[in-house]
């Protein structure tokens, strides 16, 4: 029976892993040969042997001999650490091209959500050779998000986003495990990746059922949660704008400021006067429990899609549904 | 050799009797008994849980128990095999039995507060106990939050207490041996003729006094959560739950070098004992000892590499674990220097020694692989950390406690083990123990994740692999058990110095009498001067 040893390479992460996993390998296996034979070749050579009962002569050597073996693993685990270091800064920062997909992960599933508005449990289809970007989040306790082909592993956790990206390089289907232990189905919180050509891709699209972008979907909340009645695109109402919000920097009561991203804007929608824009009330009340994790994402999405119109059209609500389609 | 010292002369084992005389003894040597019957009862209770976890994995189905309570087995196992058998393990046994004895002093500081120590560690047993019977918790050894504070469904109350409690009996052994060293040397033990046993746990002992409190109050704060739902961790009540890995990490990973510093101690003494040679770099070995000490509280982070902490956090918590590793790979670089032109035999205790240093090696070279940022993202929370910390915790840890164990049996009983058997069992657990945990570094960069209940089917056949290692090594485990019992009454008579040790524990009788020594020795040379054993063996007797 044939046993693997390495997992397959399926994103552009994968094969830098595996070099630098050889360049540990070998340097172990050079040190544990090292070791071992020493050992070996020592315990042989100056075995005691019978009718000899002398003590040994001790043997000093001078502080060169501790310096060198001490500075040769050093330099070689710099090596290690730098190398594991640039990879790390790569998985960190993901391109700003890159597909944007939300998960958010409960006990015992993985909902996986597009912007177009496709949404899955437990599988993610994805296009190759397209970097994808992971903004997650969790419902309940801690998870996290594993492939291993891919190399990349994050974890989930409850109250904040976490990211991750790769770029998938060969079409198939990968393991999606749970690498954070999380209660009593934790091994059965799996999934599988799928990732397509791009034709395929598109055919997987346009399938199924048409529920509205994500945006789209915000949009409808936004106005049944009656957040639209104060935050008004012109400014007019009780609370500020959210115009172009998206991505700036938003002064805030107390002179501080805070940049605009998604968590900016979950907390503002789960616990509003935990930052009160600059120049107004903390009038809002929370909506910690009326809406979900999804609820959350959709409305982000939302606010992501406003950014001013053209001159050429009322800022009145009805059109910015017409602005924030694709 | 010598002569056998008459068993009616009389000693610690013999001056009294009677369940009152132990219950109640302030004599350091019968605590370090108490000490190894209750942790030889948690190691086979945690082995009880370690193998119902292979036997269940030879399957990728969940068919032998239910995933709650095989998430109550894996837990069980690393709370029971951490808290109440490796971290007491060498320090409260073999390092109270022997420190006293190896700087000539005729007790620790303080008599009542060892006892005091193990009752802790009894009582928080057991509560532990309690857990499992009343019906177990499933929480992971490593209790993260908001799952223990909020979710789990078990009694983590009683077995956070239980751990809270056993605590302080570290606390307390710590504080002990910090005092006893610093004011207790007979005249003439400077540091730097102490032997590298007592480095290794002065260094320990300051890991136990700082770091415990940190756990201590973690498990206070899980309870005030869990409990009174005061937000701590969970985010739903306006917690950080990233935050509870910081706080358990402080103390858990400077309790990694709490079970692995008291073994390389033994090793030491073993490695020179038996090349009949000074400790190669006696210095540096005493000074890595410190080393990792306090740089063992400076590397917690790198259990958080994927856990959101920030990406310049992760790159310092790197560098760190690095430099931490310099000081371990020195200790294994002069214990190998330390044979060259020794004059070398192999009995069981060395015989465990080089096993040490094999899967040592093997566990210190794994942890460079899981330090690296790049490599951790994929084998985090995989059975390559499984492995690793096995290799370091058991290879490590366990060879070394019952390498010295045998060493120093002699001396505890007065009597020698049967050399064969002995030789066997060390071949046994060398063994079984790489087929146990050798192909868990392979499942582990395959991507199967830890504690994992039911697994898919293509990893089948690396877990049969390591089940079948773990029967050989249970024997290996069980061998000792049954031979040391049996040597106690009938083993032959050791002698004071059966292996021409150099160490004052060996220059009194075996068992030793109950202050130690007859005559407090003055020390007039080095640790490991072997000159001067032949002719003070032969007048002892």
């Amino acid at each position: 029976m044939k046993i693997p040893l390495f997992p397959e390479q399926a994103s552009t992460f994968a094969p830098d892993v595996d070099n630098l996993y050889f360049y540990l390998i070998a340097v172990s296996v050079f040190f544990t040969l090292l070791i071992f034979s020493a050992v070996f070749f020592l315990a042989i050579k100056y075995r005691r042997r019978s009718g000899n009962d002398g003590v040994p002569k001790d043997v000093h050597a001078g502080i060169l001999l501790e310096v060198v073996w001490s500075v040769i693993p050093f330099g070689l685990a710099m090596v290690m650490f730098g190398w594991g270091a640039e990879i790390f800064f790569r998985e960190s920062r993901p391109p700003k091209d890159a597909l944007s997909i939300y998960v958010v992960a409960k006990q015992w599933m993985w909902k996986l959500e597009h912007m177009e508005g496709q949404r899955e449990i437990n599988e993610l289809h994805i296009p190759v050779g397209r970097p994808i970007r992971l903004t997650m989040t969790s419902e309940d306790v801690i998870h996290s998000f594993y492939v291993p082909a891919f190399r990349t592993k994050q974890d989930v956790v409850p109250g904040r986003y976490s990211t991750t990206w790769f770029t998938p390089t060969q079409t198939g289907k990968y393991h999606l495990f749970c690498a954070e232990y999380c209660g009593t189905t934790h091994s059965g919180m799996i999934g599988w990746v799928y990732v397509l050509s791009p034709e395929d891709y598109q055919d997987w699209l346009s399938g199924g059922k048409k529920t509205g972008t994500l945006a789209e979907r915000g949009e409808k909340l936004f106005n049944d949660l009656a957040c639209s009645n104060c935050h008004k695109p012109d400014n007019s109402g009780r609370c500020p704008t959210l115009v172009s919000v998206f991505g700036s920097t938003v002064k805030l009561v107390g002179g501080a400021t805070a940049k605009a991203d998604e968590a900016y804007i979950r907390e503002s929608i789960l616990r509003p006067d935990a930052k009160v824009v600059f120049g107004y009330q903390p009038l809002m009340p929370t909506f910690q429990g009326q809406v979900t994790e999804e609820d959350v994402l959709e409305l982000v999405e939302y606010v992501k899609s406003l950014t001013p119109k053209p001159p050429a059209l009322a800022p009145a609500a009805e059109n910015k549904a017409q602005a924030s389609n694709r | 050799m010598t002569t056998p010292v008459a068993q009616e002369q009389e000693n610690y084992l013999n001056n009294s009797y009677g369940l009152k005389s132990w219950l109640l003894t302030k004599d350091h040597k019968r605590i370090a008994l108490l000490y190894l019957a209750t942790i030889t009862l948690f190691f086979f209770i945690g082995g009880a849980f370690a193998t119902l976890i292979r036997v269940e994995l030879l399957t990728p189905q969940g068919d032998l128990v239910s995933s709650d309570i095989y998430n109550r087995l894996f837990t069980m196992h690393g709370i029971t095999m951490i808290f109440f058998f490796l971290i007491p393990s060498i320090p409260a046994t073999l390092g109270n039995f022997l420190i006293p004895m190896m700087i000539g002093a005729r007790d620790l500081a303080f008599p009542r507060i060892n006892l005091l120590s193990w009752y802790l560690l009894v009582v928080g047993g057991l509560f532990a106990l309690f857990a499992m019977l009343a019906g177990g918790v499933d929480t992971g050894w490593t209790f993260y939050t908001p799952y223990s504070t909020t979710y789990s469904n078990s009694w983590v109350i009683a077995t956070a207490l239980g751990i809270f409690v056993a605590g302080f009996s570290s606390i307390l052994t710590g504080l002990n041996f910090i005092v006893t060293i610093h004011r207790m040397r007979a005249p003439g033990m400077t540091w730097f003729r102490l032997p590298l046993f007592v480095w290794a746990h002065y260094a320990t002992a300051v890991i136990q006094v700082l770091g415990t409190p940190v756990l201590a109050v973690t498990l206070i704060l899980v309870l005030c959560e869990r409990l009174f739902h005061i937000g701590i961790f969970d985010p739903a009540l306006g917690g950080d739950p990233v935050l509870f890995q910081h706080l358990f990490w402080f103390y858990s990973h400077p309790a990694v070098y709490i079970m692995i510093l008291p073994a390389m101690g033994v090793i030491s003494e073993l490695i020179s004992t038996f090349s009949r040679k000074a400790i190669f770099g006696y210095h540096f070995v005493a000074g890595s000892s410190i080393a990792i000490a306090v740089f063992g509280f400076l590397v917690w982070g790198h259990h958080l590499f994927v856990s959101t902490q920030s990406v310049y956090a992760g790159l310092v918590f790197s560098f760190l674990s690095y430099a931490v590793a310099i000081p371990s790979a020195i200790k294994v670089f002069n214990w190998t220097a330390t044979l060259y032109k020794g004059s070398i035999s192999f009995e069981t205790p060395m015989l465990y020694a080089f096993g040490f240093i094999g899967l040592f090696t093997i566990g210190g070279l794994t942890g460079l692989f899981v330090a690296s940022l790049g490599i951790d993202v994929h084998v985090t929370d995989t059975y390559f950390v499984v492995a690793h910390f096995h290799y370091i915790m058991v290879g490590g840890a366990i060879m070394a406690f019952l390498g010295g164990l045998h060493f120093w049996w002699p001396k505890i009983t007065g009597r020698m083990y049967p050399e064969g058997w002995a030789k066997l069992s060390a071949g046994i657990v060398f063994l079984g123990f790489n087929g146990t945990f050798f192909p868990q570094f392979i499942l582990g960069y395959l991507g199967m994740p830890r504690r994992y209940h039911v697994y898919p089917p293509e990893f089948q056949v690396l877990h049969v692999m390591s089940t079948l290692g773990a029967s050989v090594l249970a024997v290996g485990y069980l061998m000792p058990m049954v031979y040391l019992a049996w040597s106690w009454k009938y083993g032959p008579l050791a002698g004071p110095n059966p292996y021409r040790a150099t160490g004052l524990e060996w220059k009194t009788a075996s068992p030793p009498p109950l202050h130690n020594f007859d005559e407090l020795p003055v020390v007039t040379h080095g640790a490991y001067d072997y000159s001067t054993v032949t002719e003070e063996v032969t007048s002892v007797g």
